[in-house]
């Protein structure tokens, strides 16, 4: 399996003396194509750290972050943004979406700074809304769309061209769990496509989309959570009883 | 308990016989619940005996049943009470936590962090079944799973919510003694 993402004793610190704060400890941590993976762990423990080093917005103190075989640490500001424009798409927290732009401007503007014509990001973007389901809403503003279809726009946005990698900090918030759900199907079958995504939530539902569950604490990686045997619905007369199998059937 | 007022559900839509219930019944909760046709019957004999159900036919070798008008109201009642929550828990889980804060040579994040996996990994497993589920002809399936996701989702938020609480009250402590 090609390995899409690669931290090599990735760490990040802030300030130095008695003001340094350790965001991150040494971390390794790779990630394949089709592989999706979701972050969780409590308040302050370098969950969107960990995240914007393999997005290429800030790079590590010391050791290496390698994204698509590319050393993140080593770019210029130039090879940083090509390779956000190409080839890494962030969901923001807070989704900064422009608010002057309509939706399908929102998600060709990648592509246009990419120096791709007009047309053609028109086009892709078009695609890309259709694969979200919001087809219909492309001549909309942010401000008049509701929460989860902005929220849909954004991952267009992070997946418009092709780009192979889509980072999302906490892309389901504010959700409802079904809208939530909907996010994380469109995560899902991004990285069933062979693409690679990496999430930071606080929701353990949504979480469990993902194949494997890294828990950060106090900027290090403690454990980590992998499928358990697919469930099989047995017979029981007195109440329904989940038993786990010994293969699975996933 | 559930088993008879699901019979008297079925039986309320239209008459029919015990095998007939015992199959609507698991199709309906999603085959998440099998029964066995022995239970079935006493059931519906409990049924008999009690005047919510009447024999409608005992042509040949099958039996069929139909709800009487004490059956619909009995039936009415169970839809509109709500489930009320047992008391406390006394689930193992709860105790195992409670037990861990108590004892002074317990990691107790450690537990924490374990049965958090634990959860997780059954979470993934329900969500694994859920991706496959068609959203239209496996609708009970689906709501089935949701009650399994959403109690194991508030399972792991209480392990958060443990976690912090712990923290909370041990971090300053611990910084003072520096
Ligand atoms: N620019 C910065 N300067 C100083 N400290 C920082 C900076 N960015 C992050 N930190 C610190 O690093 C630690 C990890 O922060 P990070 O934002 O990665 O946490 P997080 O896991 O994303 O938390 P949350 O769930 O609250 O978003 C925190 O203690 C934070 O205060
Ligand atoms: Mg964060």
């Amino acid at each position: 399996m090609t390995t899409l993402v690669q931290l090599e004793g990735a760490t990040r610190w802030f300030g130095s003396g008695h003001t340094e704060v350790v965001a991150l400890h040494p971390t390794d941590l790779s990630v394949a194509a089709g592989e999706l993976v979701a972050i969780m762990g409590p308040s302050g423990s370098g969950k969107t750290t960990l995240l914007s080093l393999v997005g290429g917005l800030d790079r590590p103190s010391r050791g290496r972050v390698i994204v698509a075989g590319q050393d993140v640490g080593a770019l210029n500001p130039r090879g940083l943004a090509v390779l956000r424009r190409r080839t890494v798409g962030y969901v923001f927290q807070d989704l900064n979406l422009l608010s002057g732009l309509t939706a399908r401007e929102n998600v060709s503007l990648p592509l246009e700074l990419d120096g791709r014509s007009p047309g053609e990001a028109r086009t892709a973007a078009e695609a890309v809304l259709a694969s979200v389901g919001l087809t219909e809403l492309g001549d909309r503003f942010p401000d008049d769309l509701s929460g989860g279809e902005q929220q849909r726009v954004a991952i267009a946005r992070a997946l418009v061209g092709g780009r192979r990698i889509v980072l999302a900090d906490e892309p389901t918030g504010a959700l409802d769990s079904i809208t939530g759900e909907s996010v994380m199907r469109l995560l899902r079958a991004h990285c069933n496509e062979g693409g690679t995504g990496i999430l930071v939530t606080h929701d353990a539902a949504h979480a469990a989309w993902a194949d494997r569950v890294v828990f950060l604490r106090d900027g290090r990686i403690v454990d980590e959570a992998r499928p358990a045997p697919s469930p099989e619905f047995t017979a029981s007369a007195s109440r329904p009883e989940l038993a786990t199998s010994g293969s699975d059937a996933a | 308990m559930s088993v008879r007022y699901g019979l008297l559900a079925l039986l309320a839509e239209a008459p029919t016989h015990g095998y007939q219930l015992k199959t609507a019944f698991e199709r309906r909760t999603g085959s998440s619940w099998a029964l066995n046709i022995g239970q079935v019957y006493t059931t519906l004999q409990r049924l008999e005996r009690d005047g919510l159900v009447e024999a409608a036919s005992s042509g040949g070798d099958r039996r069929d049943y139909r709800i009487t008008g004490a059956g619909r109201t009995q039936l009415e009642a169970w839809f509109a009470t709500p489930v009320v929550p047992e008391g406390p828990s006394r689930d193992e889980l709860t105790i195992k936590v409670l037990l861990a804060v108590a004892a002074s040579d317990v990691d107790v994040t450690e537990v924490l962090q374990r049965q958090r996996t634990a959860s997780v990994e059954q979470l993934q497993a329900y969500t694994r079944r859920k991706a496959q589920a068609d959203p239209e002809k496996d609708l009970a399936f689906l709501i089935l799973l949701d009650a399994l996701i959403f109690r194991t989702e508030a399972e792991v938020r209480w392990l958060d919510a443990s976690e912090a609480r712990i923290r909370h009250v041990t971090r300053p402590r611990k910084e003072a003694a520096r």
